[in-house]
């Protein structure tokens, strides 16, 4: 075990010195604090991407996805948000002690974020073809003829007739808007897009479009993919690696592989095994009782999912997990790893 | 014999709007037998949620009938459907939006108890019992039972709504969407309570869904609906490997299944969901069809039977076949 921890170690240095990492996060810690009252929503959060590749990070309400996605773009609300530590690298720029106006330059251009709603993320009173142009304009030395020129290309690259730019966001529909708002991000041709929850408020012939057409146009950009989701079909089809993210901590994470076929920690396994089986219908599920911890409430010490873990016992109260390498890729964050022959029973993977 | 609870006969349900009339629910037909699961799929402005209302007469329909247990829902007088609404429940989508922030558990469920004098001359103690026999049922925890909604997750008030909805106990019950605002593992929790209450009260459930991996594990039916009509019906297993409608092909095929290399390409369908305002007299789901042959613009396809069970409207299926006559579009 030892020895795959230090050769762990090595590889992680070696990726950091690597020149494809676009993005690096590393032990961030982020609180809210609201009436003396902490609330612990990323607590130590490590992880990296390459150019060209897909990370998905996944968890249920309140794991502290968006808020990871926000400090990345060095966008958590202050206050009541505090980044209590932890570097964020976005090619090459340490975004947490960047001024304002240096910020400014990166957002949009070196990293671009879309959101969950796209109902709420249009500005309602301007036509979509000025917002894909207002985030042109920002980065680049064009006038406003160029830019709208580029509004339109970027509309007929997600799917929309360009002459469409002079129409307001009412006048699209939920999957349309979902899709002007992927043009505003890569107008730019950024090179990280976090996308947070792109396709939740989505049907599923819709979300199917949108997500093969932002494939399409990461592979033609080259674009690095953050992919924030609860949804574990969404990840096996979009990403290489993935973060399974708890209570603001990420407790399993690896390639697609690593994480899907060789589970590893309790709660993916629980996450798996609560979804409905499509080839079997009568596989009861398997539910993970109780909830998620309360955040203001977390343990200080011991492992924040052992009360609802089937396989937690006495040593997970009292000792905080450390993450811990199996291979060169995969972590998991797991204390009864520490017994040699331990093992969880899986999933039904069939 | 079958013993049929609820039959739907060519329920409408327009809404008028200024810009001409919504053909929200549009002669959907159909039965349920006591103790089984139809599910309804479709996507968002279906129809599917107003067809669920439509059936319990929380919507007016606008023409056709529901009979439950042989009872004709929409001429029943108000005293009559008081009644009725004893054995026919629902439970709502949003845990946030449908119960009042103002009352507590105890109140929440003694609520339609009260209202309905399920337990005559009963003191405030025998409803608080009933109360707590029904939190225990659907698993919410005795010490919540002066909780307000805002201190309680998202799963305790579903079971919040689930509980009052048994308070009555209901033979039927449409769960319109009751699992969508919850995360994954609360999901699991909550349909698994569904089913077992269904095998325990033997309960008939209408379970409305966009969720196709959730509805083919709860239903033993399953209805498609596209804008406003049905599509295709077949018992679930039959569906999922035997799709025959174009739209319930593509509509498979765009489910992500959660393993690696388990989403090959989905088929792609042209163009969004088309209004359901004055629809002309053709197949609906023509416009965006993958496949053409003669009749799909001249009128509405019925309904018809082509296997045992499996009911599909698409004038390119011929009944005893079941492959489509096609052209693909290009």
């Amino acid at each position: 075990m030892s020895m795959k921890n230090e050769n762990a170690v090595v590889e992680q240095q070696v990726t950091e010195l690597d020149d494809d990492v676009v993005l690096d996060v590393k032990d961030l810690v982020v609180q809210y604090v609201v009436k003396k009252q902490v609330v612990e929503a990323v607590n130590g959060i490590s992880f990296s991407l390459k150019k060209g590749k897909a990370i998905g990070l996944v968890g249920e309400t309140g794991a502290g996805k968006t808020t990871t996605a926000l400090a990345i773009m060095n966008l958590v609300p202050d206050p009541p948000g505090i980044i209590k530590s932890g570097t964020i690298n976005v090619c090459g720029h340490d975004m947490l002690n960047l001024e304002p106006s240096q910020l400014e330059k990166i957002r949009g251009k070196d990293i671009s974020m879309i959101f969950q709603d796209p109902m709420t993320s249009l500005n309602p009173v301007m036509t979509v073809g000025e917002q894909i142009a207002e985030s042109v304009r920002l980065h680049e030395n064009v006038n406003k003829q160029q830019a709208i020129q580029r509004a339109m290309e970027m509309l007929e690259l997600v799917g929309i007739p360009g002459e469409r730019a002079i129409d307001y966001p009412h006048q699209f529909s939920g999957g349309m808007k979902q899709r002007v708002v992927i043009a505003i991000a890569l107008a730019c041709n950024p090179r990280i897009l976090i996308a947070d929850e792109p396709t939740t408020a989505l049907d599923v012939t819709i979300q199917a479009q949108v997500l093969s057409m932002m494939n399409d146009l990461k592979e033609k950009f080259n674009t690095a993919l953050l992919m924030i989701t609860h949804d574990l079909g969404v990840v096996a089809k979009m990403c290489d690696d993935v973060a399974v993210v708890y209570a603001g901590r990420v407790i399993e994470s690896g390639t697609l592989e690593d994480v899907f076929n060789q589970t590893m920690h309790p709660y993916t396994e629980g996450l798996f095994n609560s979804l409905p089986n499509i080839g079997k219908r009568d596989t009861e599920l398997k539910p993970i009782p109780g909830l998620m911890p309360d955040p203001t409430k977390l343990p200080k010490v011991g492992c924040a999912f052992a009360d609802r873990c089937r396989y937690a016992t006495d040593i997970c109260r009292e000792k905080t997990p450390e993450p811990r390498f199996v291979s060169d890729t995969h972590m998991i964050a797991c204390v009864r790893y520490d017994e040699p022959d331990f093992s969880i029973e899986g999933w039904q993977n069939e | 014999m079958s013993d049929i609870l609820l039959e739907v006969k060519d329920l409408k349900k327009y809404f008028k709007s200024p810009r001409g009339t919504v053909h929200a629910v549009d002669g959907v037909n159909f039965t349920i037998e006591r103790g089984r699961t139809l599910g309804v799929v479709g996507e968002s402005g279906c129809g599917k949620s107003t067809l669920g209302r439509s059936i319990l007469r929380l919507l007016e329909p606008t023409e056709g009938c529901v009979l439950f247990e042989g009872k004709d829902i929409c001429t029943a007088t108000r005293k009559e459907l008081k009644e009725l609404r004893k054995d026919m429940q629902i439970i709502f989508q949003d845990p946030y939006s449908s119960i009042n922030p103002r009352k507590t558990v105890l109140e929440l469920i003694a609520e339609p108890i009260k209202f309905n004098k399920l337990i005559p001359n009963g003191t405030e103690t025998d409803i608080e019992n009933r109360v707590l026999e029904l939190m225990n049922i659907v698993g919410i925890d005795e010490r919540l039972i002066n909780a307000y909604p805002h201190e309680l997750d998202g799963g305790r008030r579903q079971r919040i709504g689930i509980a009052r909805a048994l308070a009555l106990n209901p033979k039927f019950i449409v769960c319109d969407e009751p699992v969508s605002a919850l995360d994954v593992s609360i999901q699991a929790q909550v349909l698994n309570l569904l089913r077992k209450l269904q095998r325990e009260m033997g309960l008939t459930y209408i379970f409305i869904t966009h969720d196709l991996s959730v509805v083919n594990y709860f239903a033993d039916d399953i209805m498609v609906m596209y804008l406003g009509q049905v599509v295709e019906k077949a018992p679930s297993e039959e569906l999922f490997t035997n799709p025959m409608h174009p739209y319930t092909k593509a509509l498979l095929s765009a489910i992500l299944v959660p393993k690696v290399n388990g989403n090959p390409e989905h088929i792609k369908l042209r163009g969004e969901v088309t209004s359901p305002i004055d629809p002309p007299d053709e197949c609906r789901f023509a416009k965006r069809c993958n496949y053409i042959c003669e009749g799909c613009r001249d009128s509405t396809p019925p309904l018809v039977e082509v296997s045992p069970n499996h009911f599909v409207a698409c004038h390119c299926i011929k009944p005893g076949e079941n492959t489509l006559h096609e052209t693909i579009v290009d």
